[in-house]
């Protein structure tokens, strides 16, 4: 039994919130710089460009690379032989958010009753966390800010078995077809297939969080997705919608088990900022 | 297609007339920014047949949310926000005089009618590139409706601010056009 007191999380949570905000991934600008090189039309490679540009200048200022700080995803993976002390680790993780995002100039972009008031809550919280059990003595954080943007383009759909991987890859690029300029284009399409309604489009979301320069460790779903990444990139969005070859960098697929009688598919879409950050606290 | 043109505001139709979609624009000048909360108070002006918190004729309004700014800046991260949002909004804005839009992502049918009619133009900034617009603000000040936040009408005085010629007065959508130009049949 390991115990961490979780005062220890909220310094953790504030800087991934503040680092993944203002520090483009190395794997996300990677794969911009390796689609520039094949964009044929010029307005897509001028905005390819202002994307790198930007980058680099939001690291120099200490800026958000966005606006859209995005709402808190918070992943957790909790070694099972940790003991929690010293409080509530929620609050803590919110705190830590709470921290980030007034300290770091990152926008505050939650409202609270979301139909009739839409009131801002003016700390970005609460946090969207998804705790995980896991053997192990540590414990694991990863902040993913996910922009509105490219979260409204996002859909579950209980499709049949008798659509097969046919109608998956169907329904994903007719998503992204559906989507266009919208979700800030090239993004990184995550797809999580079976489980449940609600337990495909987390896997979809999960899906986003696997580094663009590896491969899908199952052939045949590495194939999968490199065929509907080919479909998507000959829809001719573009960087923005504007026109071009790069409207997606990856597409990342996740699957569980699911009931006899479905097959849900979920699509969750991210743009091009792509922002995740992990910490471990052992 | 990578040629520049500087562009002043206040807009006029005599100005925007000869642009085409695709074009680059470096736009100077006041523009005023507003998204959903603000758009939706402003047409409610309209319909009550009140003014606006700025005059509309020859205006930019910028559909963007920024972020916080540091000390001694003008402005945070400011890039485009989606705006078919806004489109239930624009017609009417461009009916009262609004000449530029500035967002990101295709407007729907009825707001690229009222551009022709109104000789109005829409451009499209790059999303996610919120550092290289915000550097091109170089005074930012809320002039309307401050318990919005970052929804909050301001008025920004921008310098060579870059952006792409989405609709143009003549009915022309580079978010059709230039997916045509680039789409792949299997």
């Amino acid at each position: 039994m390991k115990e961490i007191n979780v005062s220890r999380v909220i310094p953790v949570v504030k800087k991934l919130c503040i680092d993944s905000n203002y520090y483009a991934s190395p794997d996300v600008v990677e794969k911009i710089e390796y689609f520039l090189e094949k964009e044929e039309s010029p307005t897509a490679r001028d905005i390819l460009n202002l994307i790198l540009e930007n980058h680099k200048k939001a690291a120099e200022e200490q800026m958000p690379m966005c606006q859209d700080t995005g709402v808190a995803v918070v992943f957790v993976e909790l070694g099972q032989d940790v003991h929690l002390i010293g409080g509530d680790f929620n609050e803590a993780i919110n705190e830590g958010v709470r921290q980030g995002y007034q300290e770091g100039y990152l926008r505050k972009s939650m409202v609270d009753d979301p139909v009739i008031e839409r009131k801002n809550t003016k700390d970005n919280t609460p946090a969207l966390i998804y705790t995980e059990i896991v053997p192990g003595n540590s414990l694991k954080i990863t902040v993913a800010p996910k922009g509105g943007g490219a979260e409204n383009m996002s859909e579950v759909k209980m499709m049949k078995a008798a659509d097969g991987i046919e109608g998956v890859k169907d329904f994903v690029v007719d998503r992204i077809k559906r989507s266009g300029g919208n979700p800030c284009p090239p993004v990184v399409v995550g797809v999580g297939i079976g489980g449940s309604f609600e337990q495909s489009a987390l896997l979809a979301k999960k899906a986003l969080l696997r580094p663009l320069n590896e491969k899908n460790p199952d052939p045949k779903w590495a194939a999968v997705e490199d065929e509907i990444l080919e479909r998507i990139n000959k829809l001719g969005i573009g960087p923005q919608g504007l026109g071009g070859r790069t409207t997606a960098l990856a597409v990342q697929i996740l699957y569980k088990p699911c009931h006899i009688a479905s097959m849900p598919v979920a699509v969750n879409v991210n743009c091009h900022a792509h922002r995740h950050l992990s910490a471990v606290i052992d | 297609m990578s040629d520049e043109i500087k562009l002043q505001t206040p807009l006029t139709t005599e100005m925007l007339e000869g642009l085409n979609v695709g074009d680059k624009v470096l736009l100077s000048g006041t523009i005023y920014t507003a998204r959903d909360a603000a758009h939706k108070r402003l047409v409610e002006l309209l319909e009550a047949g009140k003014e606006l918190p700025f005059d509309p004729v020859g205006a930019v309004i910028y559909y963007v949310g920024p972020a916080p700014a540091r000390p001694g800046k003008p402005i945070g991260s400011a890039g485009p926000t989606t705006s078919y949002r806004m489109d239930p909004y624009a017609p009417a804005l461009m009916d009262a005089g609004l000449k530029g839009m500035i967002g990101k992502g295709p407007r729907g049918q009825a707001v690229i009618d009222s551009m022709v009619k109104n000789k109005a133009v829409y451009f499209a900034a790059v999303g996610g590139a919120a550092v290289v617009t915000a550097q091109a603000v170089k005074e930012a000040k809320i002039i309307a409706y401050e318990d919005l936040g970052a929804e909050a009408i301001r008025e920004l005085k921008v310098v060579d601010f870059p952006v792409f010629v989405a609709n143009d007065t003549k009915g022309n959508d580079i978010y059709q056009i230039g997916v045509e130009k680039y789409k792949i049949d299997d």
